[in-house]
Formats: structure tokens, C-alpha cells, sequence
């Protein structure tokens, strides 16, 4: 139903009545284009000392203070700790931040990180180069709070070396004026009054998830055959002129520009857009269900002894309940952590009912993880993807 | 000690030949070597081994013509575009401009104060259906209410040829400023009118900040991918896009390589045959 998918009456009066976490999104295109070319710029910091800790996250990703210009929950850290926290929103992309830090970890040389975060399938890539530390099981207790859902993915089965930072789930966006009656199926994206202005998104498990689902394909078991059919269809869908772009963030500045009607995009920027244009856009995860994927804690080779201590104390906050349900008040993605939606109660009872950051049962069980791929299906099937979107 | 005088000229030139050893012959070589590997049997994402396979250079090639062909395409336009603009444009702030003079100079160069993304990502917004041209050229009916600018060949050419305009006007400025107004003046008293002195004298004379100009519009817009990223679609993904995708996204670094060997190739031969053409003593 769509009730049940789309924001809530009360979510928007009380998120447009919020501070926006990020004013700011309709410039995110510029940023990722701009991080696009700063490929080559060193990031993170290159002391590492024995009481802090260095975490690479990205954009608009933890809870910010626009007056203080600080992010309270790590502020809280430090008094807590004593440790202090150097964060650095320096992700823009799973393949651009690999690229960057390679070659030090190739050769154990400080990448100028203690924890960062790759979503899973780059995440299962670190872990097989061996490109990451075991937590100790004494420092991050918290590790049991995380949903079972998320406890067990195929890349690090027992959760030694990962901790999901948030889920991010993706579905169907839209103009609610263009498009008065929502979009539940590919037919519904591909009508007639959206031609020319759909985008979808760059990250290729998502968008090419979205079409396999609705092909009527599993996820857990997609084969390469299945894999590049999807490809095919959005390759004729581009040629036609039926799809405008391929993009990430950007996404959002061409909805609110009109330059874009629908989408296939992620749950917490349609949340905040919904919420900053009064009710314009709104969010549903598939008829067929949507992906949902997460991006994860890890603390690279190349920390030292103390700055893999201190990223435990850090992951190890940061899975309790409060601090968890702080955060997502903020950033509007799925919690990863148990209790977090009891503590949200207590910050922000409207949110505790949210779907996209508490999913029900039910709205889960319509979400699907793509499975992970070999590294040379790795290769060619993201090398199918870049060729039906031009490259 | 004294450093003997014929030392000098090489002292000179060290801080230069070791910037540019370090920062373009190394990794020229660096480039080359990868251009021709391929990935290890069975190894992970990004790993691969030196094998001499040339073949990678074809391969990159045909594959992605279509995009090449692209390129240069909107490159030539974009340049024929920037010269017809920036022409009229730098004769008028050499001869016409009087006091202005200093004021439109600093107006050609006023771009470069802001980024070159932001620049780019505001025409987005000027071609956008919420800017003001769209719904003026719909309202005029001179596009149709489908028709749209941003995310076409016309927004990424558009784009182009404003980012490099300045780099067609300021050398057109410089050779037509130095140009003496005596040859114009004698020009006409040998009873040629305004057409002929300007086809005559003014054009052969300007030709170097011609030959420049273009040269610094074209080299870089051929390897430009910020405008198609930004103002285009897939069907308009210039090299410098698939070169971005083959390295950041598909991990490929030999065809990556490759495709950056084979543009800069394909470069130097135009513009070698252009400056043959043109002849080099017009660059001085």
C-alpha cells in the first residue's frame, strides 16, 4: 500500500519543521564532481598519535551541528574518552577511496585512517586482501546490539572485522506532481510523462538490483546471464531516450531543478528532499522489492596498536542504543543497532516510526542484498555497466 | 668558488628538468609500463602483471571510437565556436575599447576567479528547465515542450567552448594588440577599404594569437570530461569519461593507460599537422 512506503503526513510536517541536516544537498552534485577530481589529493592525516583517532566517512554522514560547526556525538566521544577524534568526510566514491589508498596498503605504509567505511562489497574486498584488522572481542561489546538482519553477511560471517555504519535502502523516487499516483513498478517509472527525465543511480547494485527484482530475478542467486539482460534493458532504455543520466548525488539537484521527474535512488536524500520542498517528492521501495545495502566500520592493516584500540573504543560507541538513535535522527538511514529505536523515542518520538530508519519486519523482508561477486564477475560485469551508460 | 660561466645556462635549467623528470617522465613510464598489462589469472580486483600485451592498445581503441570520434568532434566545434566568439571580441577590447580597456580585460579573466566546476555546474542551472532559457525559447515555440538542453551534445559543447574562451581571447588579444596601427593607416592609404585591410593585414598579422588560441582551446577541451560529465548524457560521454570509468570504476588501469597513450597520440599528430600547416614561426 502506499501508505505504507511513503513518508508519512506527520514524518514531513515534523521534518519540515526541523533544521535540515543538509541545506546544502542540491550543491552535492558540484561536491561529487569536485571529489571526482581530487582523486589525487592525499586525504586523512598522515600522524598518527596514541591518543586519537583517524576515520574516513562520508559526506553528510554523522550528525552535525551547523552552529557549533561540530558533530555533538563525537564531540561526546572525546569528553567521554579522552580520545581525540579526527574525522574526515573524504568519501566520495568506494572505487576513487580504494584507488587512493591501495598502493600504502599494498606496502603497509599508514594510509592516515584507523576506521573507515566501504560499503559491503568493497568491504568484502578489503577482507580478502587482508587489508583489515580483527576487532578484539573484549573492546567493542557492543558488537551484539547489531540487528541480526545485518549480523551475518557472507564476506565476514561472524562480524570479526565489520560493523555496519548504516543501511542504505533503494526504491523508486518521484515528482508527486508529475507523477500524481506514486511509482510502484518499472512500468510506472517508465511512463509516458517521465521520458527523458529519469535518472538512475551509478552504483550498479542498486540500479541494476532494482531492475532484476523487478524482472522477477533473486538476488542471492543472480547469475551472469540474468546480470546482463538487466544491463541491456537500461542500455535500451538510455538509447531510447527514455533515461537522461547515470548518476550519483546529483541525482537529488536534477529532481529539484525539474530536470528529473522520477528515479531510482536512496531512501534517506528522498526523505530529506520530500521534507525540504513541502511534500514534492516522495519515496517507495518496489513492488518487487528494492536493495538494501551498508556501508562499514573497519579498521585498515595499516593502524598501529593504539589507533586500532581507539577505533574500537569508537566503533564500540557508536553501537550503543543512544548514540546510534542520535545519529540516525540526523542522517535518516536504516540504524544498524538494536535499542536505537527505544532511544528514539525518548530524542524524537515521530522518527521512531519510521520506516526508513526502523524498518518493520515486513518492509525488510522486501529488501534484497546482492550477492557478492567473484573478482573477475567483479570486472566484467561492472565493466557492462559502465559501457551501456557511455563509458 | 666560482661557478664558470658556461655552467650557468645547465644550472638554469636543473629545478625545471627535475620538476618535469619527476612529475612527467616518470610517470609517462610508469603510464606506458601499466598500458600493456594484463590481470593475473585468478588474482584479485586491480592486480595485474606485465605480459607486453600491445594488443590492450587495439582493443582500447576499437572499443571506444565512438567515444574518440566524440571528442574531437566537440573539441573542433567548441574551438571554431571559441574563435568566432572571442575574434570580434578581442579586436574590439585591442582597437575599439579605449579607456575600457583594462575593465573588459579584467571581465575576460574574471571567470577564473571562481572554479571551474562551479562554473560549470551553474550553466547546468542556466540550461535547466527552472533557468530562464528553457521556458523563454518554449514559450517563443522554438523547442517543444519535450525538448530539453541540459543532458545534450548542445549543453556539453556550450559548456566547452565558455571554459575555454579565455584561453582563444587573451592570446588573440596579445598579437592583435601589438599589431602597429601605422601598417593599418598605410593599409588605407594604399586605397585598400576595411575588408581588404582586415582580410590583408589585420589576419595575417594575428594569425599567431590564432594559431595559439586554438591550440590551447582544442588540447584541453579534446581531453575533457568535467562538461560531459556534468552537461551531458550516456550518449554524449566524451574519452576522457571512459578513461575516469576504466580507472575508477572498472579497475581497469592497462586499458585505462592505454586510452590515455592513444589520445595523446592522436593529439600531437593534429597538432603537428596543424602547426606544419600553420607553420611554427606564427607560435613566436
Amino acid at each position: 500500500m502506499a501508505t505504507e512506503n511513503s513518508l508519512s503526513p506527520e514524518a514531513r510536517s515534523i521534518l519540515g519543521s526541523r533544521i535540515s541536516r543538509r541545506a546544502v544537498l542540491a550543491g552535492a552534485g558540484g561536491l561529487g564532481a569536485a571529489g571526482l577530481l581530487a582523486a589525487c589529493g592525499s586525504g586523512g592525516d598522515s600522524a598518527s598519535s596514541a591518543n586519537s583517532v583517524r576515520w574516513g566517512n562520508w559526506p553528510l554522514y554523522l550528525d552535525f551541528d551547523s552552529d557549533s560547526k561540530t558533530y555533538p556525538t563525537l564531540v561526546k566521544f572525546t569528553e567521554q574518552t579522552g580520545i581525540d577524534a579526527k574525522y574526515f568526510e573524504d568519501y566520495n566514491d568506494n572505487d576513487e577511496f580504494f584507488g587512493k589508498v591501495q598502493a600504502q596498503l599494498k606496502l603497509g605504509e599508514d594510509i592516515g585512517y584507523d576506521v573507515v567505511t566501504p560499503t559491503d562489497w568493497m568491504a568484502a574486498r578489503w577482507l580478502r586482501l587482508g587489508y583489515t584488522q580483527k576487532f578484539d572481542a573484549a573492546n567493542v561489546p557492543n558488537k551484539v546490539n547489531i540487528l541480526d538482519s545485518l549480523a551475518a553477511p557472507s564476506y565476514d560471517p561472524m562480524r570479526e572485522s565489520s560493523l555496519t555504519w548504516q543501511g542504505i535502502m533503494s526504491g523508486f523516487g518521484w515528482n508527486t506532481e508529475k507523477n500524481p499516483k506514486g511509482i510502484r513498478t518499472l512500468d510506472d517509472l517508465f511512463a509516458p510523462q517521465n521520458k527523458g527525465k529519469i535518472v538512475v543511480l551509478t552504483e550498479m547494485r542498486d540500479t541494476i538490483g532494482v531492475i532484476l527484482l523487478a524482472q522477477g530475478v533473486d538476488l542471492s542467486t543472480v547469475t551472469e546471464a540474468q546480470f546482463m539482460n538487466a544491463v541491456d534493458f537500461m542500455a535500451k532504455k538510455i538509447a531510447d531516450g527514455w533515461i537522461r543520466g547515470v548518476k550519483g548525488n546529483e541525482y537529488a539537484e536534477d529532481l529539484t531543478s525539474g530536470d528529473a521527474t522520477a528515479v531510482i535512488g536512496w531512501s534517506g536524500d528522498m526523505f530529506i528532499l520530500a521534507s525540504e520542498n513541502k511534500g514534492k517528492f516522495d519515496f517507495a521501495i518496489p513492488e518487487s522489492g528494492g536493495t538494501i545495502s551498508g556501508d562499514n566500520l573497519m579498521i585498515p592493516s595499516t593502524a598501529s596498536a593504539a589507533g586500532k584500540a581507539n577505533a574500537e573504543k569508537l566503533i564500540n560507541y557508536y553501537y550503543e542504543p543512544a548514540v546510534a538513535a542520535e545519529v540516525a535522527a540526523y542522517v535518516n538511514y536504516v540504524c544498524p543497532v538494536k535499542g536505537a529505536q527505544a532511544e528514539m523515542e525518548k530524542i524524537a518520538p515521530e522518527l521512531a516510526t519510521s520506516e526508513y530508519i526502523f524498518p518493520t519486519e515486513k518492509t525488510a523482508s522486501r529488501l534484497h542484498v546482492f550477492r557478492s561477486l567473484t573478482p573477475t564477475e567483479e570486472t566484467t560485469w561492472a565493466e557492462a555497466f559502465q559501457k551501456a551508460q557511455g563509458n | 668558488m666560482k661557478i664558470g660561466k658556461a655552467r650557468v645556462p645547465y644550472l638554469l635549467l636543473l629545478p625545471g628538468f627535475a620538476f618535469l623528470f619527476t612529475f612527467f617522465i616518470l610517470p609517462i613510464l610508469n603510464l606506458a609500463q601499466t598500458s600493456t598489462q594484463t590481470p593475473v589469472k585468478g588474482g584479485d580486483t586491480g592486480q595485474y602483471e606485465q605480459t607486453f600485451a600491445f594488443s590492450n592498445y587495439i582493443n582500447a581503441f576499437v572499443d571506444n571510437r565512438e567515444q574518440f570520434g566524440r571528442s574531437f568532434v566537440y573539441a573542433t566545434l567548441a574551438t571554431i565556436l571559441a574563435l568566432a566568439i572571442a575574434y570580434p571580441l578581442a579586436y574590439a577590447i585591442a582597437f575599439k575599447s579605449g579607456k575600457f580597456k583594462n575593465i573588459l580585460l579584467v571581465l575576460v579573466v574574471a571567470p577564473f576567479f571562481t572554479s571551474f566546476l562551479l562554473r560549470t555546474v551553474a550553466w547546468k542551472q542556466i540550461l535547466g528547465e527552472e533557468g530562464f532559457i528553457v521556458p523563454t525559447l518554449r514559450s517563443l515555440h522554438i523547442i517543444s515542450e519535450q525538448t530539453t538542453l541540459t543532458s545534450t551534445a548542445f549543453a556539453v559543447v556550450a559548456g566547452m567552448t565558455y571554459n575555454f574562451l579565455p584561453f582563444m581571447t587573451l592570446p588573440l588579444y596579445a598579437s592583435l594588440e601589438r599589431i602597429d596601427p601605422r601598417t593599418i593607416e598605410a593599409s588605407g592609404d594604399l586605397y585598400a577599404n576595411g575588408l581588404t585591410t582586415f582580410r590583408r593585414v589585420t589576419v595575417p598579422l594575428s594569425m599567431p594569437g590564432v594559431v595559439a588560441g586554438t591550440l590551447l582551446t582544442f588540447i584541453p577541451a579534446a581531453g575533457d570530461y568535467v562538461n560531459a560529465a556534468i552537461l551531458g548524457s550516456p550518449n554524449t560521454k566524451m574519452i576522457g569519461n571512459v578513461i575516469e570509468s576504466r580507472y575508477f570504476k572498472i579497475v581497469d588501469y592497462p586499458t585505462a593507460a592505454a586510452l590515455s597513450f592513444t589520445l595523446m597520440a592522436a593529439i600531437l599528430i593534429l597538432v603537428t599537422l596543424y602547426i606544419r600547416k600553420a607553420g611554427t614561426e606564427e607560435l613566436v
